[in-house]
């Protein structure tokens, strides 16, 4: 039987460079992508869409997020609570604003209602805030893209 | 002058590899959070706690629209009404209510306001339809939002059904 003689080992290198600087492309991609505002939004919350929903040109001086589930409850501050439940957080809020000197009617409520929440816990939302001396709502819908 | 010998030139090596580990990480680690957002937009609303009224009733101010909107067991939209007549659909509702506060119309976007009276499990998708509807259009030609009434209001909140 023919055995072939091995050659003498030697490395054999890849050139690398392609793949690093796709890797780096990628990168600087997914740097410049990167969202930092994801703290307002919530998993559960789909929100209804609107064609003349568009981004506010400039940011809300005080906003207060307070996100409503489907199944009638707010989540405000990363926090699950009824809506009769509402009030010590936003008294919390009011407190903030009042050490920074500001009046309440400066702040804006961006209400972030699921698509199928029901109307009336909605309106119970706003009445709460109402309540609390909180005069300004947003609400907030996700931009149709026909 | 003493001439230095140059040596051969050597071929110097970087070692990659603790480099690549870092970039597949960053890598790694923003294609788990990355997250597309779609772009937000927000309606707004100034709705103070309703107070008593002092002195006399202004006879020039103008009443609300009151756009009804009424849902079934389902939360499904059930009908559409403005000032007590009866519409077909959100489109309908657009048309008269630009007839009413249109750009060519005296009365104006100004002074107009919009009272919504909602069912209490009217799902919420029906209201955001009904506010776009009434708050403007986009202008084909333009792209722009062309606004129509900006003041927009609830109706008190009717009692949850048993």
């Amino acid at each position: 039987m023919r055995v072939a003689k091995k050659h003498s080992g030697g490395i054999v290198e890849g050139d690398m460079t392609p793949m690093i600087d796709m890797a780096f492309q990628l990168i600087a991609f997914f740097t410049v992508m990167i969202n930092f505002s994801q703290s307002e939004q919530n998993a559960r919350i789909q929100l209804p869409k609107s064609e003349l929903a568009k981004p506010p040109d400039a940011p809300m001086e005080y906003p207060i997020t307070i996100h409503l589930t489907k199944e009638g409850t707010a989540i405000l501050g990363g926090e699950e609570v009824f809506l009769e439940g509402l009030r010590p957080y936003l008294v919390r809020e009011s407190d903030l604003l009042a050490l920074q000197g500001r009046p309440q009617s400066e702040a804006t409520v961006i209400v972030r209602a699921h698509k199928d929440a029901r109307t009336g816990d909605v309106q119970k939302l706003i009445e709460v805030c109402q309540k609390n001396n909180f005069e300004k709502f947003a609400l907030r819908a996700e931009e149709r893209i026909d | 002058m003493k001439v230095r010998h140059q040596k051969p030139t050597q071929e110097i090596k970087l070692d990659m590899t603790p480099m690549i580990d870092i970039v597949f990480q960053l890598l790694t680690f923003f294609i788990m959070t990355f997250k597309l957002v779609t772009a937000e937009g927000d309606f707004n609303i100034k709705m103070p706690l309703a107070a008593p009224r002092e002195g006399a009733i202004d006879d020039q101010l103008v009443p609300p629209i009151k756009v009804r909107l009424q849902a079934g067991s389902g939360g499904e939209l059930t009908g559409i009404g403005m000032n007590q007549r009866t519409l077909g659909s959100f489109q309908q509702l657009h048309e008269e209510i630009l007839g009413l506060v249109g750009t060519d119309s005296p009365a104006g976007a100004e002074g107009a306001e919009v009272e919504l009276d909602c069912d209490y499990n009217l799902r919420y998708q029906y209201v955001i339809e009904a506010i776009t509807a009434v708050s403007g259009y986009r202008d084909d030609a333009t792209g722009q939002i062309v606004k129509l009434v900006e003041k927009i209001k609830f109706a008190p909140p009717k009692n949850p059904p048993s």
